[in-house]
């Protein structure tokens, strides 16, 4: 095994011919979760969300392109910043806007929240609010898949500063040992909340980890969404066909700070300038037009997604808040309290 | 009926299930080839293969994580931690991931699997391998905790906890994993969760314990007799849900009560049980609630016997309670 940083035998995604089709596709997605996100960043402004918001405006390329490898039955598990996740997985945007604004309609009749978005339909199994938690519990999704003879994966998204966290260790140990069909999907933000990764972890190459687990492992900017698609896909295949689990690491960027309450005053503007230069949503629209997909194309997509997501607030503003009577069926089968 | 100690019963338990259900797995530490530290899950591994008798590594946290998870795509886990003591490390999933998958999918899932932990002192264990960490447990919504005390309600109550909906936490007393002899049925049978035993009745007093120190409530109301006392024991058997019905009635009747329990004294379960029976039944109390329970220090090594709540104890409490 190489110390190297650069992971071996990557992919080459760029040689094959681009299906512009499916790249809108991919496009409308990242829009989808970029104007949800800001719409969410208004509602919290306004009171209409309560509680802790985390974004994942800039990340989007990460979520949309590995989930684009994925079949419909394979299951998701993943992090706090899990809106765009369950948005990429299928998740409407009434059923998240819902949630978020703690209604009954929301996926979960509005008791979990932004933090804890859960959807039996699509596989989206949950996402966490313990971090490095739900990386063994992910291990256990995926074995139960191999244990029933199906040939589902199981993807695992956690931020770097879940790697410092025993869950993650022990998650990876046993996903090598039981030869579990699963991708571990590190989204290297560069801030362990407000922590830059230089002062977190004493190897910045998150990725070789795998390496001491005798895993398969990748590595790169997750700048292209196609690309993300590409080398998550390769792992995926792997954890179908061989049963053998990889560790993913894509280097991403929040645009926002670690939650709503952080004006991320731990990086410079500069900082934050060249990323959003680099903004994986722009350079999927541009990509879009140079494949000569046309401009007026691109507005109506964007449009309908306007429209989706217009739709989604009011559906949120208009629906019902649960009440009380929730609380006891939905913690244990068969109410008891005294 | 076969006589078979506790572990025999829940050996009886799991083999049982295992055979009936194939979505049941056993995982642990040294559970399959080993059968596990006190043999409890002894020939499982021969007999359903190391698909579904997983020896884990040492790792408490990846272990009900991974359980958590495959109970949430289908599977009936059931983990066994080594030592009540060793829960720790997981204490985390319990509380943040397991407890909560019910209500934070909308009720949605449930994460239906039973965690098996050998509790209790008596095996001169000291501090990391004697405690009693069950209102721990009981403090957190969306958990069940079972903690029989005779081999013939371990299997059936094992049985119903496998079966349960609900997460549940099963405390084995493992100082009389082999002393506690008794009959056990054949074949399945259920004991249902939630339902406490009167196990004597009496009009003095009532003795309530669980696991282990049952036996030591018994002893204690054997010796009661002579003093022309006679005590209700009650053996609690699931500790949450709590049978308060059974605990209410055989207080309105004796209006004395005694809790017995290994744990530390405060915020014992004994402090819960005692605020339910004055909520339900203070018009009836001839005498105040007492609690002969574990000390409020570490569990020591060689004063084992005095940390526990034996016989010599809980006598002298239930006394004074009965003449107060």
């Amino acid at each position: 095994m190489t110390k190297e940083s650069s992971p071996p035998a990557p992919p080459s995604p760029k040689a094959s011919p681009v299906d512009v089709e499916h790249l809108a596709h991919l496009y409308r997605q990242m829009f989808l979760i970029r104007r949800v996100e800001e719409e969410s960043a208004r509602a919290y402004a306004t009171g209409k969300i309560g509680g802790f918001l985390h974004l994942y405006i800039g990340q989007e390329a990460v979520g949309v392109g590995a989930i684009a490898a994925l079949r419909p039955d394979d299951s998701v598990v993943t992090t706090y910043r899990d809106h765009g996740i369950a948005l990429a997985k299928g998740m409407s945007a009434r059923s998240l806007l819902a949630e978020l604004w703690g209604k009954k309609t929301g996926c979960s009749q509005g008791l979990g929240g932004s933090m804890h978005l859960f959807d039996k339909e699509h596989n989206m199994l949950g996402g966490y609010g313990i971090v490095g938690g739900h990386i063994p519990l992910a291990c256990g999704v995926a074995f139960a898949a191999k244990y029933q003879g199906q040939d589902r994966v199981t993807l695992c998204f956690f931020g770097e500063g879940a790697v410092s966290i025993g869950g993650f260790h022990e998650g990876l140990s046993l996903a090598a040992l039981w030869k579990l069909p699963i991708v571990f999907i590190c989204e290297n933000n560069e801030y362990a909340m407000g922590t830059p990764l230089s002062r977190t972890l004493s190897v910045e190459d998150v990725s070789l980890k795998a390496d001491a687990y005798g895993m398969a492992r990748d590595r790169f900017v997750a700048d292209d969404v196609l690309e993300v698609q590409a080398r998550v896909g390769a792992a995926v295949e792997r954890a179908r066909k061989e049963q053998a689990p990889t560790l993913v690491e894509m280097r991403t960027y929040r645009f926002r700070g670690h939650s709503m309450s952080d004006p991320a005053k731990y990086r410079t503007q500069t900082e934050l300038d060249e990323h959003k230069q680099r903004d994986p949503m722009t350079r999927a629209r541009e990509r879009l037009l140079t494949l000569e997909y046309k401009e007026g194309r691109i507005s109506a997509l964007e449009r309908s997604v306007e429209e989706e997501v217009a739709d989604a607030v009011k559906f949120a503003d208009e629906s019902p808040e649960p009440d009380t009577s929730v609380l006891a069926p939905t913690t244990y089968d068969g109410a008891f309290a005294y | 009926m076969p006589q078979l100690n506790m572990v025999q019963a829940i050996n009886d338990a799991l083999a049982l299930e295992m055979a009936r259900d194939d979505r049941v797995v056993v995982l642990g530490e040294d559970v399959a080839k080993v059968g596990g530290v006190f043999r409890v899950t002894q020939g499982l591994y021969e007999r359903f293969g190391e698909e579904r008798v997983i020896d884990t590594p040492l790792a408490e946290n990846g272990i009900i994580g991974s359980a958590i998870g495959m109970a949430l795509y289908g599977l009936v886990p059931i983990a066994e931690i080594q030592f009540a003591d060793f829960i720790f490390p997981a204490y985390d999933q319990i509380v943040s991931e397991l407890a909560k998958i019910r209500y934070r999918s909308g009720g949605e899932y449930t994460a239906k699997l039973v965690i098996r932990v050998p509790v209790g002192g008596g095996i001169r264990g000291g501090l990391y391998h004697s405690q009693s960490p069950e209102s721990l447990f009981i403090h957190v919504a969306g958990l069940k905790v079972v903690a029989p005390a005779t081999p013939a309600d371990a299997k059936g109550l094992l049985l119903a906890s496998i079966r349960d909906p609900d997460p549940v936490l099963f405390f084995e007393p493992k100082r009389v994993y082999r002393a506690a002899k008794g009959e056990v049925p054949d074949g399945d049978y259920e004991i249902p969760l939630g339902k406490a035993k009167v196990v004597r009745e009496g009009k003095h007093v009532t003795v309530i314990a669980w696991g282990a120190m049952l036996y030591e409530a018994i002893a204690a109301a054997d010796e009661a007799i002579k003093a022309g006392v006679e005590c209700e024991v009650i053996d609690l058997r699931t500790l949450w849900p709590v049978d308060i019905d059974t605990i209410e009635g055989s207080v309105k009747k004796t209006g004395r009560v005694v809790v017995v329990h290994e744990a530390p004294r405060s915020c014992g379960f004994g402090a819960e049980l005692i605020a339910l029976i004055n909520e339900r039944a203070f018009l009836h109390l001839e005498a105040p609630p007492k609690r002969v329970t574990g000390f409020d220090t570490p569990f020591p090594y060689q004063l084992e016997m005095d940390y526990l709540p034996l016989a010599h104890r809980i006598l002298p409490a239930v006394l004074e309670t009965a003449q107060f």
